[in-house]
């Protein structure tokens, strides 16, 4: 897949300035996400891709720029009312509840929709039959990966237009990151826009279909995926090439 | 060893624990989801005592009334003070702590000592600073209603000398434990209940599911409240009086309740308020009889013992973390 | 990183310091020195306040040992009170004629001297703030306040029950006062009661000496390790600074000062009994270090004149003209209602609560460094939050995180 013209801008960032405090952490970032894409963030730890996901998803309001959803402007609606509107975000360091249960959890996912929807609970099991297995299980109890798969499960049962994804292979095994890229590969094929935060270049720039880089929150770079992959600048630092 | 004052003290111990579950639950509420111990607590549960005492006095039902009337009566006052505390207490989150939300957790502490300071001087206001005498709307037969004794069902066996179990204690375990069955199935099996359990878990992913943290933290002051006004109710019935400080008393020992339970856990809270309701009365009532030279003026030392003991070795509570649910 | 930013800010933040502390000093011993002139104003132009002065200055003895543990170590303190009853108690066990320990012959004649009694009630206090500190400093800040208090409730509790030793409810009386100084010619200077002006004095001085040694601790090693420990007890742990032993220090060195204070007190009024303390007076003198300028040593002498002359002096005094006020507005009732007549038989001292409260709240919510804030105290009372409007604690631990990479 790779972005075409014709398609619709779903989300756009104009000129993004967000602040911790007195810490300028994005200085003008600048966006653009296509409906039914995979567009990925990638630059290492402190640029300021996670930074962007809160400030779509309004747990950060950027001080100056634009977040446009769909057209409108979003900047500085709170983290709830995004949620809403049909955005839904895995965060970094998955934030499952951990006094629940696994059920619990992708009901909670649903909680914008207000009851659970059995298609979208049977497309996560199908998606992640693992969490079928543990419905019943507390989530706090649960390794890593399971925990990660039950992040992004719980942000698909809001059945979102647009998810965003931060660091999903995060801490995960080898086998279990080709796993969940294919599955985001799979999210995607089903409809859903995704913005997907990574450190590991390589698999993100595979499956997206447009890439940012970003550096001490700055987008240095930006292009197609498969120009990004040829890039030499991004084999160097990203890539892990010499 | 005498048996019998032992039981009479755990009936009293129960119905003074069920009260303080009540303004143990308002605690734990809170700090699970805001993380404060929210020190005006104790005068919000006061004020509640303090209103009921009005309520009452505005219908003018005395114990003269009809018994309909004053089981009418009863439960409007109870429903009054309800909404009286949950809105106080709302109001004071409103007003003061969630300005502080960003702040040192200290300082919403600091603002809440200062309110529950504020709230005792302005108890002064309304009803001065003696004792509060409850409006006399039970009738005397009641008060003295022994159940033991004038029950069929026990067959005439017990006279006043023996253990009483007074129709006054089952009206206080009457209104604690449906309360505490609304509470626990609000909790539990609400939308709204679902997103203070998981505000409580994780505030910032509980807003990416959607949930309205502000006006969740809102509702948890509103239950906490509702709760501590009904006790507040419930002891001016019991006591026959309420003060305008003795929302520092209780208040503590359902802190003490709500440390005990392990603070944040439900059910603690309530097992830990019986807990203190039974250590209390057999301070008071039974140990005096056991250990020379007890009296119940020792009674403030054991349990504020009890709570810099639990908060030392065991901050997290008897049971530990791998309890129930936390809300 | 985070360990050399913290040492950084720390030692440029006290060069700065010391510049402006010798421009302070001359400020302070100007203002000694007019204070000091107070007793021949009061007498010149018969305010007749002094003996009212005597109770505000033993507020500030308090406020500023109060201030160590919460304005300089950050930990918040809200039974101070405890240490101050174990001074004046111990003033009284070691001074009184009526004290068990003196009848069972426990103690030594030397040491019924009202100042060397001082000086052991001192160092008594002090070894209760490390009792009571040592097990319980590991704890959370909220948890620490609420173990605070209920030491501060078992303290007078165990002195009003222990019948026998501690005189019970009604105390011990015939404390021992400061022995007459001789003076030349057949006078001298007497401690009695109603010698207010030999006590003003004394009580000048002992405030003078504790804020001498109160600001040469801050300046000191010592009140760089509290400074370093309050702002991120994680960084300066790894810098080498022991936190527990660090808040220790400051909690023990308060709780002295309460003590301290205590045995002064005990020798003033000559009489202790356990309902003098209560929970209101802890929170009393914090609201005046609250107010004043938490961790600005003249901020919390500012918060407890305020708070003290409202206390002792102004609740009295502004009483007679609201009551004058009420009566003339009762004569309109019709405009003023019930409102004449409350104003009427109002007495402004039953508002303490309500002032000391208002105090804290309003300071927390509209000033959190008090009126005169120690810059450095001031933001870290405030948050990190000028800019993002989600109220959330996550957050700010973001954002501090971020903070300290930054940096």
């Amino acid at each position: 897949m790779s972005a075409t013209a014709e398609r619709e801008s779903m989300l756009k960032l104009n000129d993004v300035h967000s602040y911790y405090g007195q810490i300028h952490a994005l200085k003008g970032i600048s966006i653009d996400v296509k409906e039914g894409e995979v567009v990925t963030l990638i630059g290492s730890n402190g640029a300021g891709k996670s930074t962007t996901l809160r400030t779509i998803s309004g747990l950060l309001s950027p001080r100056q720029g634009e977040v446009l959803y769909k057209g409108n402007n979003i900047a500085g609606t709170p983290a709830h009312k995004v949620a809403g509107m049909g955005i839904a975000q895995s965060p970094e360091g998955r934030r499952i509840f951990p006094r629940m249960t696994v059920l619990e959890n992708l009901q909670m996912g649903a909680f914008v929709h207000g009851k659970v929807d059995p298609n979208d609970l049977a497309r996560v099991y199908d998606l992640f039959p693992r969490l079928k297995e543990r419905v019943s299980q507390k989530a706090g109890t649960m390794s890593g990966g399971e925990q990660q798969m039950l992040a992004i499960g719980r942000a698909l049962m809001a059945s979102p237009k647009l998810l965003l994804l931060d660091e999903p292979s995060m801490g995960l095994s080898p086998i279990l990151v080709e796993q969940i890229f294919s599955i985001i590969k799979d999210i995607n094929k089903q409809g859903t826009t995704v913005l997907l935060v990574e450190q590991n270049a390589l698999m993100a720039l595979a499956v997206a279909s447009h890439g940012y880089v970003l550096q001490t929150g700055q987008i240095i770079l930006q292009d197609n995926a498969k120009a990004l992959l040829a890039n030499e600048t991004v084999r160097k630092a990203y890539l892990g090439e010499e | 060893m005498n048996w019998t004052l032992f039981f009479q003290m755990v009936i009293i111990g129960i119905a003074t624990g069920s009260l303080i579950a009540l303004i143990a639950l308002g605690y734990t509420l809170v700090y699970g989801i805001v993380e404060l111990i929210n020190f005006a607590h104790g005068e919000v549960f006061m004020l509640g005592a303090f209103f009921a005492g009005t309520v009452i006095g505005l219908t003018g039902v005395t114990s003269e009334n009809s018994t309909i009337q004053i089981i009418g009566t009863l439960l409007l006052a109870l429903l009054a003070c309800m909404v009286f505390s949950a809105v106080l207490n709302a109001f004071i989150d409103r007003v003061a702590y969630r300005r502080l939300r960003n702040a040192p957790r200290l300082a919403p502490l600091i603002a809440a000592i200062g309110f529950s300071f504020i709230l005792q001087n302005i108890a002064i206001y309304w009803k001065g600073p003696n004792p509060l005498i409850a409006p006399k709307i039970l009738p005397r037969e009641f008060t003295q209603y022994n159940i033991l004794k004038e029950w069929a069902i026990f067959g005439g066996y017990f006279d006043d000398k023996f253990i009483r179990f007074m129709a006054k204690d089952v009206l206080v375990i009457g209104i604690t434990i449906p309360l505490l069955i609304g509470m626990s199935w609000f909790v539990y099996r609400t939308r709204i209940g679902t997103a203070m359990r998981a505000t409580a878990q994780d505030r910032e992913a509980a807003a990416l599911m959607g949930i309205d943290i502000n006006r969740t933290i809102q509702v948890a002051f509103l239950i906490g409240g509702a709760l501590a006004g009904a006790a507040g109710m419930v002891a001016l019935i019991y006591n026959n009086s309420a003060r305008f400080n003795m929302g520092f008393q209780y208040g503590l020992f359902a802190f003490t309740a709500a440390v005990l339970g392990g603070i944040g856990n439900l059910t603690g809270a309530v097992v830990g308020g019986l807990l203190i309701g039974l250590i209390w009365a057999m301070s008071d009532g039974w140990m005096p009889t056991v250990v020379p030279g007890w009296g119940a003026q020792w009674t403030n030392t054991v349990i504020f013992s009890i709570l810099v003991l639990v908060l030392i070795f065991r901050p997290a509570g008897l049971f530990g973390k791998a309890t129930t649910e936390k809300v | 990183m985070a360990v050399s930013s913290v040492q950084a800010r720390t030692e440029a933040f006290f060069a700065e310091r010391k510049a402006e502390s010798n421009d302070r000093l001359r400020k302070v011993l100007i203002g000694i020195v007019v204070v000091s002139l107070y007793p021949i104003l009061d007498q010149w132009l018969g305010f007749g306040l002094l003996g009212s002065l005597i109770p505000i200055l033993m507020y500030a003895l308090l406020a500023m040992g109060l201030n160590i543990v919460v304005g300089y170590a950050g930990l918040l303190d809200i039974g101070y009170v405890a240490f101050f009853i174990i001074g004046a108690y111990a003033q009284a066990f070691l001074t009184s004629p009526n004290s068990f320990f003196i009848r069972q012959g426990l103690v030594p004649g030397f040491v019924q001297n009202f100042w060397v009694a001082m000086l052991f009630s001192w160092v008594l206090a002090a070894i209760f703030g490390v009792l009571i500190g040592a097990p319980t400093l590991r704890l959370r800040g909220d948890y620490l306040a609420i173990v605070t208090l209920g030491f501060s409730e078992i303290v007078p509790d165990f002195f009003t029950n222990a019948a026998g030793i501690t005189g019970g409810p009604r105390g011990i009386g015939q404390i021992a006062k400061p022995p007459a100084i001789p003076l030349p010619g057949d006078r001298s200077i007497s401690f009695s009661s109603t010698d207010h002006v030999s006590w003003f004095y004394l009580l000048l001085a002992v405030g003078v000496l504790t804020l001498f040694m109160v600001t040469r601790l801050y300046d000191s090693r010592m009140g760089r390790a509290w400074q370093a420990i309050r702002e991120d007890e994680i960084a300066a742990a790894s810098m080498g600074i022991p936190p527990v032993s660090t808040k220790l220090w400051a909690f023990a060195l308060g709780a002295s000062f309460a003590g301290f204070a205590g045995s002064v007190y005990s020798g003033y009024v000559q009489s202790v009994y356990p309902d003098q303390f209560q929970f209101s007076l802890s929170i009393l003198v914090l609201s005046m270090v609250i107010l004043g300028g938490i961790g600005n040593i003249y901020g919390v002498l500012a918060g407890a004149l305020i708070i003290g002359s409202f206390d002792r002096i102004l609740a009295v005094k502004l009483t007679i003209p609201l009551n004058a006020l009420g009566r003339q507005m009762e004569s309109w009732p019709g405009i003023f209602g019930d409102l004449g007549s409350f104003f009427a038989t109002h007495s402004l001292t039953a508002d303490r609560f309500l002032i000391f409260g208002l105090a804290l709240v309003l300071v927390m919510i509209l000033r959190p460094g008090g009126l005169f804030p120690s810059k450095q105290r001031a933001a870290e009372m405030k948050g990190d939050d000028d800019n993002f409007e989600f109220d959330d604690y996550e957050t700010n631990q973001t954002v501090r995180s971020a903070r300290r990479k930054e940096a």
